[in-house]
């Protein structure tokens, strides 16, 4: 075991995977020579080289669509786009193209890509460097998509996501890649040798997709969450003194809904918690799900915490972000409904 | 004062009544192209890109170096192939009319594209068509049956129900499955071929948009990451002058010819008579060999005319000339590859008549054989729990889940 962050951990994932399987290529804007804007593929290409790890041009749409015609072609590329909120121009071959040619071929023909990008807020990035757009994906049939809060998951899915037959969307919280976040910007940053999910098996290991982690046992009320707000709900749900089961999805899909339900008939109430803005967001179909198959275990409402719904602010970083305080409104509402 | 800026719309020459106008398509002689050698430099040679090579000259004689002296033998391989699309539409576009299958996309007037170009590959080389190369199928061998099949969305289709007709894919002659949202393909195949040139495999990857679509911004991250990579990849534009009701001119033709963005983007670009059964042969394989030896991409401007409409749902009489085609300087390719091979000796009307109604007959006995498999209306159906496969390899908990509930709604 060593002490990484979120970078290293990636950065040992996709070493340990160039050097298993010879069909694993990296390509992206900046991350060959120079090792990525995050340093996330510092080293790689020197030890690789440069028909492994392909610097490329800054263009989304052609990154995706040479990955897919280099996985039809036998190749497992991972593919970086530098920000999600940069992955637009390559939605197209996302959604309509890397999704579906394992369908439309009827299985004849497919392209295990992996596109790994950085994503959220906290980290002053106005409206083009702090986006979580991982709800779009999630309403694409065919794609899997994930997003770890912690170095030991974040290896260990994205091994797993490289291994994967199916194309993976893996989304960063760029705000964790040094340290967890509470979401309290005044505090002195915690780098993550302070905490145990930093502690990283430097060999091989994978950490299935479709597996939610329960990040806090607890009887009071279910936290569902996903990346940075994993921390957030942690910290506030202490705040409250509550005794708050927290749910990491680690992947939004495939969904762990057998984890999320067994937590909510236990403890009869729910919050969901995301980064993203909440109209249409992720959190409404978890908490369709609940409903659906929880109804009659529930004591209240449930409760969403999610970004307002406007583009993210530079100015009003803090505003926006839905911080420890957010978290407390919903588990005040639903510990004390009206 | 100086004169205001006005907005320039491009306009094809002639409109439904007017006379048909081809005077601004820019031909070279039969012959007049210097054929330069497969190595020289992209930049040294972009007078490729502004003429247009052609071998047939209007007698059906071969002329000049780009001659790429085919066996008779072959020849009438490339005819039989061209016939057979030709005959294979015809029906096939009878057959959606009378109802049996809900669409269709001809490819009549541009059969030497795909069969001249598939010729000049090699089995091995990956192809990313469009809607448009079904004689990429024909000249593979993808049995007729298949397509058929296909294009009935029955018990036997490649597709299992999931495509629109045409979409057809062989992993087994190495065509890609054609996805419908245009020029998707073409980033793909220069992918393909930088995967084939990592794994250090001498395979090149050749795709197919149209004139219409190279509009779209997939078709410069191809022209770019080919480029960059100096993939071995051959980008072919199919330029029909037409893309459903749309000009050429809207797809920026009117000033620069398209083979042009290939020196542009630093590759080869070259224009090419798409009627010239000779001059396509020579000129992809030219390409090809450019991408064998490390000379990288070639862009390939296959100058042709839809001579039908884009597809069943379509009316050019609406937008177009009526007898625009029959007016189209570079003719028929089927045509001129016969008269040329009955030029060489090769070749009769009689044998062209018997030729002809053999090719009908094996249509008309596929198609019988196709029905068989089920109809859109008749017949054994697909299965519709196939919906659910092959969205994930492995099935997830939801659609399974979905899947019994669709089952649940049958009567």
């Amino acid at each position: 075991m060593a002490n990484m962050n979120m970078i290293q951990a990636l950065n040992s994932a996709m070493d340990i995977m160039l050097g298993r399987d010879p069909s694993v290529v990296l390509m992206g804007e900046d991350i060959g020579y120079f090792g990525g804007v995050f340093r996330a593929t510092e080293g790689l290409q020197r030890k690789y080289g440069e028909q492994r790890v392909l610097d490329t041009p800054i263009a989304e749409g052609g990154i995706v669509a040479a990955a897919i015609g280099m996985g039809v072609n036998g190749l497992r590329p991972v593919a970086e786009i530098q920000f999600a909120d940069y992955i637009y121009p390559g939605f197209d071959q996302i959604a309509s193209e890397l999704a579906r040619i394992r369908y439309r071929s009827a299985g004849e023909f497919h392209a295990p890509v992996t596109i790994r990008t950085p994503c959220g807020g906290g980290i002053r990035g106005g409206q083009t460097h702090s986006q979580s757009p991982e709800g779009i994906f999630t309403h694409v049939s065919g794609l899997k998509v994930v997003m770890p809060s912690n170095p030991y998951d974040a290896k260990g899915l994205l091994i797993t996501s490289i291994e994967d037959d199916d194309p993976v969307i893996f989304f960063e919280p760029k705000r964790l890649y040094n340290g967890p976040f509470d979401a309290d910007p005044n505090k002195p940053a915690v780098p993550w040798s302070a905490h145990p999910k930093g502690q990283v098996n430097e060999g091989y290991y994978t950490v299935p997709l479709g597996k939610a982690d329960i990040v806090r046992s607890g009887a009071d009320v279910t936290v569902v969450t996903y990346g940075t707000m994993v921390f957030v709900a942690l910290a506030a749900a202490a705040t409250l003194g509550l005794d708050a089961e927290i749910i990491d999805l680690r992947s939004l899909v495939p969904l762990d809904v057998d984890t999320i339900c067994s937590s909510v008939r236990k403890t009869g109430r729910c919050v969901v918690a995301h980064e993203a803005t909440r109209f249409s967001g992720f959190g409404a179909e978890i908490l369709s799900v609940v409903q659906e198959e929880c109804f009659w275990d529930l004591e209240a409402p449930i409760q969403r915490v999610a970004g307002w719904d406007t583009p993210y602010p530079h100015a009003f970083e803090w505003e926006y972000f839905p911080g420890q305080q957010r978290v407390r409104t919903a588990l005040t509402a639903v510990m004390e409904p009206e | 004062m100086t004169n205001p800026s006005r907005l320039h719309l491009p306009h094809p020459p002639a409109r439904p009544g007017e006379a048909p106008d081809f005077s601004y398509v820019h031909l070279s002689a039969a012959g007049t192209v210097p054929r330069p050698d497969v190595n020289d430099r992209a930049r040294d040679i972009g007078f490729l890109s502004t003429e247009l090579v052609r071998v047939l000259d209007d007698e059906g004689v071969a002329r000049g170096p780009w001659n790429p002296h085919l066996d008779p033998a072959e020849l009438q391989v490339g005819l039989r192939h061209m016939l057979l699309t030709r005959i294979f539409d015809e029906r096939m576009q009878r057959t959606q009319r009378a109802g049996k299958i809900s669409f269709y996309i001809r490819s009549l007037g541009e059969e030497a594209v795909s069969v001249a170009q598939c010729m000049a590959l090699r089995p091995g080389d990956m192809l990313f068509p469009s809607y448009r190369n079904q004689g990429l199928h024909i000249a593979r061998g993808t049995p007729l049956v298949d397509l058929m099949n296909q294009l009935l969305s029955n018990t036997q289709d490649m597709c299992k129900g999931r495509q629109l007709p045409v979409m057809y894919h062989s992993k087994a002659g190495n065509i890609f499955s054609i996805s419908g949202n245009l020029a998707t393909q073409f980033p793909q195949a220069v992918g393909w071929a930088m995967a084939a040139a990592i794994k250090g495999e001498d395979h090149l990857a050749a795709s197919w948009i149209g004139e219409g679509s190279s509009a779209e911004a997939d078709f410069h991250h191809a022209l770019l990451f080919a480029s960059v990579y100096q993939a071995p990849v051959i980008l072919n534009v199919v330029n029909n002058q037409w893309a459903i009701s749309t000009f050429q001119g809207y797809a920026g033709g009117e000033q620069r010819s398209f083979a042009a963005r290939g020196p542009g983007y630093g590759i080869a670009g070259i224009r090419v008579d798409g009627n010239d059964f000779l001059a396509v042969h020579a000129v992809t394989h030219w390409a090809a060999q450019r991408a064998r030896t490390g000379a990288g991409p070639t862009l390939i401007e296959l100058v042709t005319y839809r001579a039908a409409a884009h597809s069943t749902s379509d009316d050019p009489a609406r937008y177009r000339a009526k007898d625009d085609h029959e007016h189209w300087p570079l003719g028929d390719p089927v045509l001129r590859l016969k008269q040329h091979l009955i030029a060489l000796g090769d070749w009769s009307e009689e044998r062209h008549a018997a030729l002809a109604a053999e090719l009908d007959a094996l249509v008309a006995a596929s198609w019988r054989e196709a029905v068989t498999h089920g109809t859109m209306t008749e017949g054994p159906r697909l299965n519709a729990d196939l919906m659910f496969e092959d969205v994930f390899k492995e099935m997830p908990a939801n659609l399974q889940r979905q899947r019994a509930l669709m089952r649940a709604e049958r009567p």
